[in-house]
């Protein structure tokens, strides 16, 4: 029987399969067991159990600080590129207009140039538009990093969409604005949902950037784990990546759950 | 009340870029009338309802409804309800939100909604299916809500893109009569689309034949059938045989010629058209007007026939089919109520094809 797990071809598959999960994931779960160690440093194997590096990273403000920031910079990055990419995907799958496919392009540019071009080239212009070290900045820059993930979502969506659904609106008597409230965009919504959530990971994972836009008195979380791992080993960084890992793991999964309910047929 | 027409087209004409899919209609549909465009696909049918809907513009030509000149007014503001082939009910609504919608959109009142919405769904006879949602219905459900929704607001025009298209045979058939009686229960003035001549035969009132565009033909099932304009027409509409040659006129009437055969044509026919001498035309002969008769038969002047060899013999019950080859090997077929068919015939006899002279149609020939 070829379809059995002891054929050799289908054990080199599972081997080889293996390996791949694990070197893929060791590197992200070995931070879970450091943690909760009870020594000084960030060592592997951990010794001992202990959650104090839990309890320093509630209490101390420079870590506090980092997660109000991360979250504050996340939160209105996923509204402005919701916004803007829900309107963008709708004027790029629905309209008609000269220089459509260019324009999606340059949109969907972030997606494709090296982010430490664009961490540089922001750089530049937001030091003279002195927005630096500020959440304006932030949002600024993670917005126009976070946008094709909005309107690659929302697009899927409104692609996938029956456009006669729309034409029936208009027909009974709908406006285009009534027709884009009571009909597409409830039937777009799990698109846009998801498309937010990925804005705000966008946001909230993103350190190339930040480390150019942040200072000593504007830190985001991902910067503030980057300064101290190049500091001291610290295992607060443990119980912080922890910490995330597990925010960033429940909101990716809350978006496929949204995601796979798109079609309501 | 007035005789204005409840649809007027004028000169419709619709480009895509270099390709024209309406090359010119003109129509006008009767208040209350069932009119249906009955065409092969790409013939324009459905970009002429698109038109009329308002979901897309004309290139030129004129739209009136009830008097009303369309060319400027969006599609929300026109008033037509339409049917389309694949529903188009609202998912994320129930069947009663779906019928409410245009209601709402129209500001009634609450009660007033609420009424209408229940007469609507039990004129579709769905009245305890107004909880459920578009997935939870079936294919014919579904078609039905939509048409509650598209009547519910009392439009003063009818549309339906081939609504039936995507249910099965049987259900099809029971739904084309539902519609009849809703559509005649409201008086409502319906412009149909489909590309099933049965359905259209059944249905409507009238019918135009669409073809590259243009109306071929309007008139009622008896006008397409006995009388086709055209060759499509008659190739469209029905089972035909068509014997094609060139036209020679006389003082009364004249021959339709091919070969060593001649065929005569009578003087009605062959002023129908004003055909020219020496053109190319095709006689058109109803399978149910041909006889089957022997090979030596003596005809007199009023028939017309031709040789042929029996190809099968199809037994259907009410009727029988005879397939046949002509001289050129062109196919034709023969359809002979049982109990008055003319003898017995078998595959591979010769026999010889005859009709009388009125019962063909002469049209000209666009291919000779």
């Amino acid at each position: 029987m070829i379809d059995s797990w002891r054929h050799p071809r289908r054990l080199l598959l599972l081997a080889v399969g293996s390996l791949t999960v694990f070197f893929l994931v060791a590197p992200t779960l070995v931070i879970v067991p450091m943690s909760f160690t009870a020594t000084e440093s960030l060592t592997f194997p951990p010794e001992g159990f202990s959650v104090r590096w839990y309890s320093k990273m509630i209490t101390d403000p420079q870590w506090t600080g980092g997660f109000a920031n991360s979250a504050l910079v996340a939160l209105l990055t996923m509204v402005f590129s919701t916004v803007l990419g829900t309107l963008a995907a709708l004027g790029i799958v629905r309209g008609r207009f000269p220089g459509r496919n260019s324009v999606y392009a340059l949109i969907l540019s972030p997606l494709i140039v090296p982010v430490i071009i664009i961490a540089i080239g922001m750089f530049s212009l937001y030091v003279r538009w002195k927005v630096t070290g500020s959440p304006v900045g932030l949002v600024l820059a993670h917005t126009a990093l976070a946008v094709p993930f909005v309107i690659v979502n929302v697009g899927t969506s409104l692609r996938t969409m029956d456009r006669n659904l729309e034409l029936a609106a208009m027909n009974l008597g709908a406006n285009l604005s009534r027709t884009f409230l009571r009909i597409t965009f409830p039937i777009i919504l799990p698109g846009v949902v998801a498309g937010a959530l990925f804005a705000f990971l966008t946001s909230w994972d993103e350190v190339v950037v930040s480390i150019f836009l942040t200072t000593t008195r504007f830190r985001t979380l991902p910067v503030e784990m980057w300064e101290q791992v190049r500091q001291a080993v610290d295992p607060t960084v443990a119980a912080v990546s922890t910490t995330l890992l597990v925010v960033t793991t429940t909101l990716l999964l809350l978006a496929f759950v949204v995601r796979r309910q798109a079609p309501l047929r | 009340m007035t005789d204005r027409p409840a649809l007027v087209l004028r000169g419709l004409v619709k480009r895509f870029g270099d390709a024209t899919a309406v090359a010119g209609v003109d129509l006008e549909v009767r208040k209350g009338e069932f009119l249906t465009l009955l065409g092969p696909s790409g013939s324009g049918k459905t970009t002429t309802l698109r038109m009329i809907a308002g979901f897309t513009s004309q290139t030129s030509g004129s739209i009136e409804i009830d008097g009303r000149d369309m060319s400027r007014v969006p599609p929300h503001e026109r008033d037509v309800g339409m049917v389309f082939q694949n529903y188009a009910l609202f998912p994320h609504m129930t069947a009663a939100q779906n019928v409410a919608f245009p209601l709402q959109m129209r500001r009634l009142g609450r009660n007033d909604i609420k009424r209408k919405v229940a007469d609507a769904l039990a004129l579709v006879k769905l009245q305890y299916f107004g909880d459920r949602y578009p997935r939870q219905l079936s294919g014919g459900q579904q078609q039905r809500i939509a048409l509650a929704r598209a009547v519910v607001f009392e439009p003063r025009l009818l549309l339906m893109d081939e609504p039936l298209g995507a249910l099965d045979k049987k259900l099809r058939e029971t739904l084309q009569l539902e519609i009849l009686r809703i559509s005649r229960q409201l008086g409502a003035t319906v412009v149909y689309v489909t590309h099933d001549q049965e359905e259209a035969l059944v249905m409507s009132d009238r019918i135009a034949i669409m073809n590259q565009g243009t109306i071929e033909q309007l008139g009622d099932g008896a006008d397409l059938y006995e009388r086709p304009v055209s060759l499509f027409v008659a190739d469209f509409i029905g089972e035909s045989n068509i014997l094609r040659g060139r036209f020679e006129r006389t003082a009364d009437g004249g021959w339709l010629v091919r070969a060593e055969w001649r065929w005569r044509v009578s003087a009605r026919q062959a002023d129908r058209h004003g055909l020219a001498h020496e053109s190319a035309a095709a006689l058109v002969v109803r399978p149910e007007r041909l006889r089957i008769v022997g090979v030596e038969t003596e005809l007199d002047s009023h028939w017309n026939s031709v040789e042929a060899a029996v190809t099968e013999v199809l037994y259907l019950g009410s009727s029988r089919k005879v397939e046949l080859a002509l001289p050129d090997d062109r196919p034709a077929v023969v359809r002979q109520s049982i109990g008055e068919h003319d003898g017995d015939v078998r595959a591979g006899q010769r026999v010889r094809l005859s009709w009388r002279v009125d019962d063909a149609v002469l049209v000209a020939d666009p291919s000779g």
